[in-house]
């Protein structure tokens, strides 16, 4: 649906926001774009969008060149920005028809009524912009994004600032444009959204697209999975049978934490359990603990700035 | 040619001066209004005749001019720089919709709007003056012609903006003391030789004279030369638009 071929975007105080990114986004899908803040999420974005141009590379969205073929591209395009640019005195519903308008179609009351419908702003049709609040500007922003019925959704920080219900609701609008077979392209600094509705994830750092995984293969490759053993006394040493493992005591002396990789079979916890009831401390609980989307995206960029990676 | 997006910048231009009717169409026309009570009923009076046509009437048409370039720049600046200024933007970049029909949105509203100020003056003036439009085919013209001109000189000043001061600066620091100074008021034959000879270096001391020329058969420079003014000025303005797509100066990054 979308092909980024050697994409780099050089300002003119020599400063590269994009290096030579490459990235396929499969029709259908929900790709989640992660980053820390001035990675190059909103200017890949842009670049795609027709908002920046690349200083070198070739983007296509259907087949079609964004820069040559830019009045088909952009019209299968529909953006969600990551701040409010909203006219403030203007009505939802004529914003959102206007929208429409700009992006060369007739007016169509009875999709756009269903679209503002379908994100809860139909009592709101006639209140200005100004009056509404942050949640509503962005579900405002996101009917405005869907005034043209796009084949590709970009979401800049969809949830930011919204309540975890609206938040929800948000999750399930993007599952059900899934769905109806729009691609969904989001960047987001809430990772659990990533893992919640994304299929596949890339990372981006310093401009570089350092990954691209299927979500199940991201946490399978580069996630961790922890024993928490918690005792009844307190522990000063590592048993000598464990102390090969990544493995460590909690500062109050009271938990002793085995880290493992998910498919190192050395480690499992019967062979913990039977190493530790020799000991004769006693033991409240025993747990495991998986790591998130947001602990192997931490890693990976903490490993980055190491250069390590 | 992209029909329904120019349709929606201008509807949407055109609505926000609905929005702000007060202060967008009838100030202006109120303004202009006082400008005829003050200087056509109550000094026009002890004015004699220029060309033998009366101070009251020989100032309607600088009086138009100067409502319709200031309101066009005025319109045509706002209209671009309100959507620079609230991010609104990213969509006009990002919609299908090329350089020009851009500009056609815009500039057609404004132009729109400040015919509508124009025309309304023109009527009102009638309440004050006795006068005549010899050319009024010409006049139309005229007043569609600089109109364009100067909403697109006002969308050039809507792009360079980079703050509301920048947007009022060319509007009141420059076109307003140009049209003053162009002979809106006066003949520049009325004025001592040297300031006769600076006159000649005022643009708008051309349009103005041509504008006034439709309306009576005379002025003080040809109807030609005027119009061959206003072209150049239409020309620059469309190459300078031209560039600034080109190149997305201050619209793209």
């Amino acid at each position: 649906m979308i092909s980024i071929k050697n994409v780099t975007k050089v300002y003119s105080n020599n400063f590269y926001a994009l290096s030579n990114i490459s990235l396929d986004i499969k029709r259908g899908e929900i790709f989640a774009l992660l980053g820390p803040n001035g990675a190059g999420k909103t200017t890949l974005i842009s670049c795609i969008c027709g908002l920046i141009k690349q200083t070198k590379g070739l983007i296509k969205v259907s087949n079609f060149d964004t820069l040559k073929d830019y009045r088909k591209t952009r019209s299968l395009i529909g953006l969600v920005p990551q701040e409010f640019p909203l006219d403030s005195y203007e009505s939802v519903l004529n914003t959102v028809n206007f929208s429409r308008g700009l992006f060369g179609l007739k007016p169509d009351d009875k999709y756009i009524k269903n679209v503002i419908q379908s994100l809860k702003l139909w009592d709101k049709k006639n209140s200005s912009i100004i009056t509404l609040s942050g949640g509503m500007k962005r579900r405002v922003l996101i009917a405005k994004a869907l005034s043209h019925n796009p084949k590709i959704l970009f979401l800049d920080e969809p949830t930011s600032g919204v309540d975890i219900q609206l938040r929800k609701e948000m999750w399930d609008m993007i599952l059900q444009l899934k769905q109806s077979g729009v691609t969904v392209i989001l960047t987001t600094h809430y990772i659990k959204e990533a893992e919640t509705i994304a299929d596949r994830i890339g990372i981006i750092d310093k401009g570089e697209l350092i990954l691209v995984e299927n979500k199940e293969n991201l946490i399978n490759k580069f996630g961790n999975k922890s024993i928490i053993i918690e005792f009844g006394k307190k522990i000063y040493e590592i048993p000598d049978k464990i102390k090969d493992f990544d493995c460590f005591i909690t500062n109050d002396n009271l938990c002793l934490v085995i880290k493992k990789l998910k498919n190192n079979q050395d480690i499992n916890i019967t062979n913990v359990i039977k190493i530790i009831s020799k000991l004769k401390i006693p033991v409240i609980d025993i747990k495991t603990e998986e790591s998130s989307l947001e602990d192997i995206f931490l890693d990976i960029i903490s490993e980055r700035v190491k250069g390590e990676l | 040619m992209n029909f329904n997006s120019i349709k929606a910048i201008y509807k949407f231009e055109m609505a926000r001066a609905l929005r702000t009717i007060m202060q967008s169409i009838l100030a202006p026309v109120l303004s202009t209004s006082l400008y005829f009570i003050v200087f056509g009923a109550a000094i026009g009076t002890k004015i004699s005749t220029i060309d033998n046509v009366s101070y009251g009437a020989f100032i309607v048409p600088g009086l138009i001019m100067l409502s319709i370039m200031t309101t066009s720049v005025n319109f045509a600046a706002f209209g671009i720089y309100l959507p620079k200024y609230n991010g609104s933007i990213f969509e006009i970049m990002s919609a299908p919709i090329s350089a020009y029909e851009i500009v056609i949105g815009y500039a057609g509203a404004a132009v729109s709007k400040s015919l509508l100020i124009s025309v309304l003056i023109l009527f009102t003036s009638t309440i004050f003056v006795d006068f005549y439009i010899k050319h009024p085919l010409l006049m139309l013209f005229l007043l569609i012609l600089i109109s364009i001109t100067f909403s697109l000189f006002g969308f050039i000043v809507g792009i360079w903006a980079t703050n509301f001061e920048k947007l009022q600066l060319i509007p009141l620091l420059i076109i307003t003391p140009l049209v003053f100074l162009g002979g809106s008021f006066y003949s520049v034959e009325m004025l001592p030789e040297l300031w006769q000879f600076v006159s000649k270096f005022n643009p708008i001391f051309y349009v103005i004279n041509g504008f006034r020329w439709s309306f009576f058969g005379t002025a003080d420079i040809a109807i030609i030369t005027s119009l061959s003014f206003i072209t150049i000025f239409l020309l620059i303005c469309l190459i300078i638009i031209g560039l600034i797509f080109k190149t997305g100066y201050r619209i793209k990054g």
